[in-house]
């Protein structure tokens, strides 16, 4: 039991001093999985012989000097809308039910490359659309500190895995805060990088100008170390960018003396639950305990947020969704006559309600006569945020306020009201809208025992300050709380 | 007398640019590969994939906008043309719609009437789509992603043209140009280069446009030439018969020279256009379009003026050999190696053509190379083979591309410069024609003529006809 309790980079470190075997750790997750996943339901496809497979590969090479990484030996998990080679990547969708890729996304190849050791695939809300993973077509996620809880989304295998100790990290893909909130439902801590950092190559694309890939994991440290496995420039994907500050874990000072954090108002007003506004608040304190300067400003345009990311994010969906068509992959329906209604059973009967109400959504403000009233205006106010926030960062070096405005709901509550789904979302989508890095870390729970997250945005390409800023308050939050993290399923 | 008409037409080209790859990706572009042969992920529509921009098509794309005088965008963008269809992998077309790269040029055609320009809406960049094979014994249909990806530029004409003639004098110039910037080979009937014709009839003097319909399936210039005659006929009638023409896209059909409707306006697909967020913008700075200036290379005008200058050879001959990028590249090279243009000319003007024109082919599909052809030239000169002999040489270099040194040496056709079987074989064929003979003594010339074939016939061609003529003479002492 020890041994799932580390961190991925205390994993790595004892696995190159030779005290644990990656095969050790590998069985050990995997034993871990049948324990629990009964109740979790985090993955949806374990790969057992593949990882002990890679494991002794990995332990060879690391044994020979081949490998020497922080994370080599270090079983992880990736999230399914991620392509892996060989393995099923489904998105939590009927229409992928059966789609085993040829390639692996670059995110994953890095991984690999460094040593990492894939367990399998988890659970996700159908094509990361959906707050709660509950709307996979492979069934529901529960959140493992209550398991009448959702886990948060889409996201949510990812984090319940990691919260369960059922992997050391795990990969998600954040497009509206699909990293940051399942983090903090799950008590898990979560980074979304500047647009760019992470090649979306093999990422099955849902708003593909607001998707990224980015580290769950359980502590600051550790994201800070698979980032900089995951960061740089590929070439397969245009949108990607070198960065010359890759060395993230150098910001791991402990030192916010200085550090400039601004509270956006607009985060804190009707809606904020009053037990997370008091856990997000102790958080900043906690930084002003240790040198930051800490004030309240206002950051304006919050509330054009949610229609300018549904907008963009549905209309790009509608078009990246197109290719699932029962023609080359996936599934196709069983009876039709003709091309048309080949198309239209398959679709049908493939995507989710969900996924139909956002195609339907994205196609409309696509469609002529409606372009310029609703995609176009949504680019404007996407821009408009974006100033916003570089208005902001004029001023502070870290935005702090709540992730979500609750905790996790139970299982159900959500799903049959769509907008206040949507209105969930307020907090995270405009990290999305604007590019910039955010991390969710655990700052308490509520009286029910569940996990609250704060969040922290930096300016792009400025996750070393939130990083400071988030192992900071790491630092100071262990000093004065116990670790949320630690405390899921027994 | 009825009223008149005016034709009114405008073009949309589609070219197929002569990347070795494909414009988003990796795969080769090569034509007539084993279906699926030619496919990764990006050009398959896979999920995860993503396109990333080839520069030469770019470069392309920009060298065809600067010879055709557009301005050049700046700032241009990737659009995504929204519709299902299952030779298109993503059931969307990665195009340019908002901000194409080149916009507002034009050329200048020759009419009867003068020197006429033909104004360029715009030049974009698009993939092309894959090719649906229909099996009619399984009912099912393939698809072959091995053209899925290929770089195109579309262009689009200002509907300036009035007559057939305008049109294809238009798409002559176009496709020379193109051609001899290397950007495509331009074959219609290979589909390198494709026209889609705008047309719209009005009463002469009018100011407003007539409804336009679309033609498409045009696959050489007289079928264009063809369709454009029928339709500006269709649309008369159904104005004189009072009736209204219908804005909707029809395919020609050239075999039986007629059109039909494939769909018209009320059915047109809403196609969806955005930018495509998996493509940053293009950003074109002056330096850059500097620099792709400076390699364009020489066009029509220019070269046709140098060959006067530099070759000697008359203007006719330079008409023609600049009507054809290959011919003039054959010509260059062919010249350059034997240093005798104007007898490299006449193999071009003479033979080359008239062997393509019996194989129905174009410049294009020259496939032999300039050294064989110069050593040709040199092989005349040198006296070593006839004037037929080298006909049928060349015919061998057309077809095969043979070395002509080897080959005449392998068919033994070297000139005889023996000179005693020569005097052997004229003397045979002095004992053998007595009429001839007399007839030459008394005065015929043309029985000398006769003479010499035999003689040639005699030493299977293989001999000098002058030193044969030369020789007869001598022999055959006229008083």
């Amino acid at each position: 039991m020890e041994l799932l309790e580390l961190s991925a980079l205390e994993l790595g470190r004892r696995i190159r001093a030779g005290e644990i075997s990656a095969v050790e750790a590998v069985q050990a997750s995997l034993s871990r999985i049948k324990e629990v996943e009964k109740d979790v339901h985090a993955y949806v496809t374990v790969d057992e012989e593949g990882a002990l497979t890679r494991a002794r590969e990995v332990q060879k090479q690391i044994a020979d000097g081949t490998l020497n990484g922080p994370l080599a030996g270090v079983p992880a998990a990736v999230k399914d809308n991620i392509c892996t080679a060989g393995l099923l990547t489904t998105c939590g969708s009927k229409i992928l039910g059966n789609f085993v890729p040829a390639y692996s996304a670059q995110a994953v190849e890095s991984l690999e490359r460094a040593g990492v050791i894939v367990l399998g695939k988890t659970n996700m809300d159908e094509f990361a659309m959906g707050s709660t993973t509950e709307t996979s077509a492979w069934g529901v996620t529960r959140n493992p500190h209550n398991l009448a809880h959702v886990p948060g989304g889409s996201s949510g295998g990812s984090c319940a895995a990691v919260a369960a100790k059922e992997c050391f990290f795990a990969l998600g893909s954040d497009t509206g805060g699909s990293i940051r909130q399942p983090s903090s439902f799950c008590g898990v801590t979560g980074l979304k990088p500047t647009y760019g950092t992470v090649s979306r190559y093999g990422l099955v694309a849902y708003g593909s100008s607001l998707d990224q890939i980015g580290p769950i994991a359980k502590n600051v440290g550790d994201c800070a170390a698979i980032l900089e496995i995951l960061a740089g420039r590929d070439e397969k994907d245009s949108t990607s960018v070198a960065r010359a500050d890759g060395r993230f874990t150098e910001a791991l000072t402990d030192d916010v003396r200085g550090l400039r954090v601004g509270i956006p108002g607009d985060y804190l007003g009707e809606g904020l639950d009053g037990e997370v506004r008091a856990a997000v608040l102790k958080a900043a304190d906690v930084l002003k305990e240790k040198g930051a300067s800490v004030e309240e400003f206002d950051l304006s345009l919050t509330e054009y947020a949610i229609p300018a990311y549904y907008t963009i994010a549905s209309a790009e969906a509608s078009s990246n969704l197109s290719r699932f068509d029962g023609v080359k992959y996936g599934y196709r329906t069983k009876e039709f006559d003709g091309l048309h209604q080949m198309y239209k059973r398959s679709r049908s009967e493939g995507f989710g309600p969900e996924v139909k109400r956002r195609i339907m959504l994205g196609s409309f403000v696509l469609s002529s006569g409606y372009y310029d009233a609703y995609y176009l205006k949504a680019l404007r106010t996407k821009a408009l945020i974006r100033q916003a926030f570089d208005r902001a960062f004029e001023k502070y070096d870290v935005i702090l306020g709540p992730v979500a405005p609750t905790t996790a709901p139970k299982l159900g509550e959500s799903l049959s009201d769509p907008l206040k789904m949507y209105l969930g979302d307020i907090y995270t989508i405009s990290a999305n809208l604007a590019g910039i890095p955010g991390i969710s870390v655990p700052c308490g729970t509520d009286s029910k025992g569940l996990p609250i997250g704060v969040q922290l945005l930096g300016d792009c390409f400025k996750e070393k300050n939130i990083l400071r800023a988030a192992y900071s308050y790491e630092r100071g939050r262990a000093d004065t709380a116990s670790d949320p993290a630690k405390k899921a399923v027994e | 007398m009825g009223k008149q008409y005016e034709t009114v037409i405008g073009l949309e080209v589609h070219v197929e640019l002569a990347t070795k790859t494909k414009i988003f990706c990796g795969c080769s572009t090569a034509f007539g590969a084993a279906p699926n042969t030619h496919v990764c992920p990006v050009c398959a529509g896979m999920p995860g994939a993503l396109p990333v921009l080839n520069r030469q098509v770019l470069e392309y794309a920009l060298a065809v906008g600067l010879a055709t005088g557009c301005q050049i965008n700046r700032y241009c963008k990737f659009d995504r043309k929204n519709y299902f269809y299952p030779d298109n992998p993503q059931n969307y077309q990665i195009s340019q719609l908002y901000l194409p790269i080149c916009h507002d040029g034009g050329i200048d055609i020759e009419t009867p009437e003068g020197v006429k320009r033909i104004g360029i809406h715009e030049i974009h960049m698009e993939e092309d789509a894959g090719k649906l094979i229909h099996d009619e014994w399984e009912d099912c249909s393939y698809v072959d992603f091995n053209r899925s990806g290929v770089p195109l530029i579309e262009i689009v004409s200002e509907p300036d043209m009035r007559s057939a003639d305008e049109v294809i004098a238009y798409l002559d110039k176009l496709r020379l140009m193109i051609q001899y910037l290397g950007a495509s080979d331009c074959k219609l009937q290979e589909g390198s280069m494709r026209a889609d014709v705008n047309l719209s009839v009005r009463e002469q003097g009018a100011r407003q446009f007539g409804t336009r319909t679309e033609m498409k399936n045009l696959n050489s210039f007289r079928a264009i030439a063809r369709a454009i005659e029928h339709e500006r006929g269709r649309q008369i009638d159904l104005l004189e018969a009072g009736e209204k023409v219908v804005q909707e896209t029809r395919r020609w059909d050239d075999a039986k020279e007629y059109s039909y409707a494939m769909r018209s306006k009320e059915d047109a697909q809403d196609y969806r256009y955005f930018p495509d967020p998996d493509l940053v913008p293009v950003a074109v700075d002056d330096a850059w379009i500097a620099r792709i200036r400076k390699r364009q290379p020489e066009m029509r005008t220019e070269k046709r003026k140098r060959y006067l200058e530099e070759f000697d050879i008359p203007d006719y001959d330079a008409g023609i050999l600049t009507s054809s990028k290959k011919l003039a590249d054959v010509f260059e090279a062919a010249t350059a190696i034997c240093g005798k243009p104007k007898k490299v000319s006449n193999w071009l003007m003479g033979e080359t053509l008239r062997l393509l024109k019996e194989n129905n082919q174009d410049p294009q599909d020259i496939r032999f190379s300039p050294e064989h052809l110069a050593k040709l030239v040199d092989l005349v000169d040198e006296g070593a083979i006839n004037g037929s002999v080298a006909k049928e040489v060349f015919a061998e270099i057309f077809a095969r591309d043979v070395d002509p040194g080897q080959y005449i040496e392998e068919k033994g056709l070297r000139i005889v410069r023996d000179e005693g079987a020569l005097r052997s074989a004229v003397e045979e064929v002095i004992a053998a024609n007595p009429q001839s003979v007399a007839d030459y003594r008394g005065g015929k010339d043309r029985a000398l003529g006769f003479l010499v074939g035999q003689t040639m016939k005699a030493m299977k061609g293989k001999a000098d006809p002058a030193a044969v003529n030369q020789l007869l003479r001598e022999l055959l002492p006229r008083q």
